[in-house]
């Protein structure tokens, strides 16, 4: 006896899960929150839902950013906000990374900085800004301190436990071939874990985002951060809804970037 | 010929973090002769491969010591070769890069390094992939590499630990005749663990048989078909005398191990 067949049901392979969409259909889909943000924004605040005062509206935000470029020099805040960023992310990764690749790959080095680090790492970068003023003013280098406070304990942490958890057997193997402690370091724990090690500087470099523009906040006479506090003693939320999208594409374009080096670099690890 | 590599009195016994010991390798004495190819055949988990380990100086035994050419083995070194059941490729560098790694390391000039690794490429037929990645390679062509990354290194033994268990039996048997007949034209010491039967033999000038855990070499049997050796003595009448043999040894141990 034959068991009887399942109804054949058409399968909607699209909402199958895992299932992959074509390129453009992903591009489209992005594309389209975006545009339904906007509207329903647009609907909110140009329909009077919401008071001015509160929420400006997408067209008066467009009107005030380009007041804020051609009238504001808005592009100088731009850059001191992404040179602070960069100059705090560099020295930190300058230091993290190669002392991180230390303690990966030597244990008793990770039992001496570890405790240390981790405790390090949930000290709040914005608190200290107190007493980064106190210490170094007022002037640039406060600012690239909050970034390098915020992001040199979590590079170090983060790329320690990506060296440290190199596969054993490709050690091993080395070994056999003859590889010595200082071989096996340049060779094959630093290369196999650089792919990781660039997504953890790719990550860290959006936290720092955040960081600089509460160091902004606070004693700044220039940058995104300047600007917005500014904005707000005028309740001028259009400029500050302008910001913050300038910050987030400014991020995003540095992400993508990031992500594309990353790509090309590292080829054979996502093969 | 001259005893090349000589185990003696190595025992291995593990402790766990809490403090119970297990007896993984009894005392074994053991004596593998200058370009010999000897397997250790032994059911799943009997101690085999610690024992390779141990040579390798991956490993350290808690008792005895390991030989080579009379010098103590007290680390891992170029002068055994290792080949392990895992993919162990370096999967950053091309199948080229990988073959020279231990060149590069022991500082051997660039040319050199190159017509070493070429020559080897064409040995295990790799020829056309020296600039592919491991990954863009299927299982037996990995394998190739690292036997080929192995000898490019001119080792004095070659350590292999079931190094065609996660292949199928076609490619595992292919591989098999591959790496006989590189042994038959390039005389080399071999220490070769499986749990296959037939590969054992097959392979073998002599076949040791590990016991049960905790391991020690129950048997050995020489085997004894001339060179170079062709696929179809796997039929013969000898053969099969061998592996009626052998699979009686090696029953009995799988079921003391399953009685554990």
């Amino acid at each position: 006896m034959t068991a009887p067949a399942a109804p054949e049901r058409p399968r909607r392979r699209s909402l199958a899960p895992l299932e992959p969409v074509s390129p453009r259909t992903q591009w489209l889909l992005g594309l389209g929150f975006f545009v339904l943000f906007f509207t329903v924004w647009g609907v909110f605040t140009l329909g009077g839902l919401v008071s001015p005062t509160f929420l400006a509206s997408p067209v008066t935000m467009a009107r005030e950013g380009w007041l804020l470029f051609t009238e504001f020099n808005f592009i100088h805040d731009i850059g001191m906000t992404v040179w602070r960023v960069f100059g705090g992310f560099l020295l930190a990764a300058v230091i993290a990374v190669p002392l991180g690749i230390a303690m990966g790959a030597h244990k008793g080095l990770e039992a001496f900085l570890e405790p240390f680090v981790s405790f390090c790492r949930y000290l709040p970068a914005s608190a200290f800004i107190p007493l980064l003023i106190l210490w170094a003013g007022i002037g640039e280098l406060q600012k690239v301190l909050v970034i390098f406070i915020g992001s040199v304990f979590q590079i170090l942490l983060m790329v320690a436990v990506a060296v440290g958890s190199a596969r054993k057997d490709l050690v091993e193997a080395a070994y056999t071939l003859g590889a010595q402690p200082s071989g096996i370091v340049k060779r094959v724990l630093i290369p196999g874990a650089a792919p990781e090690i660039a997504e953890i500087l790719r990550l860290v470099l959006g936290w720092a985002w955040t960081y600089v523009i509460v160091a902004e906040l606070i004693g700044s006479s220039s940058g995104i951060g300047h600007m917005i506090t500014d904005s707000q003693s005028l309740l001028n939320t259009g400029q500050i809804i302008f910001g913050i999208i300038v910050i987030g594409l400014i991020g995003l374009i540095s992400d993508f970037a990031f992500k594309a080096l990353n790509r090309r670099l590292f080829a054979w690890s996502s093969l | 010929m001259k005893n090349q590599l000589s185990i003696r009195g190595v025992s291995r016994v593990f402790v766990s973090p809490k403090g119970q010991k297990t007896q993984a390798l009894t005392p074994v004495d053991f004596d593998v002769r200058e370009n010999d190819f000897v397997t250790i055949l032994g059911p799943s988990g009997c101690g085999k491969s610690t024992l390779l380990r141990i040579v390798a100086g991956l490993d350290h035994p808690t008792a005895g010591t390991v030989l080579l050419d009379g010098q103590k083995v007290e680390g891992p070194g170029a002068d055994r070769g290792m080949v392990f059941q895992s993919y162990t490729l370096f999967p950053w560098l091309t199948i080229e890069q990988n073959i020279r790694f231990g060149l590069r390391e022991r500082g051997m000039p660039e040319a050199q390094q190159k017509e070493r690794a070429d020559y080897f490429i064409a040995k295990v037929g790799l020829r056309g992939f020296e600039q592919h990645f491991p990954k863009q390679l299927s299982g037996g062509m990995q394998q190739r590499t690292a036997i080929a990354r192995a000898l490019a290194n001119d080792p004095k033994i070659l350590l292999l630990d079931e190094p065609f268990g996660a292949l199928d039996n076609q490619t595992r048997v292919l591989m098999q005749e591959l790496l006989l007949g590189i042994w038959e034209s390039a005389q080399k010491t071999v220490l070769f663990v499986t749990h296959d039967i037939d590969e054992a033999i097959f392979m073998a000038n002599r076949v040791a048989v590990f016991s049960a855990r905790p391991g020690r070499i129950k048997t050995e049997i020489a085997v004894n078909f001339p060179h170079p050796r062709h696929y179809t003595i796997k039929t013969s009448p000898e053969f099969m005398a061998i592996k009626a043999q052998l699979t009686e040894e090696i029953r009995a141990e799988s079921m003391a191990a399953d009685v554990h």
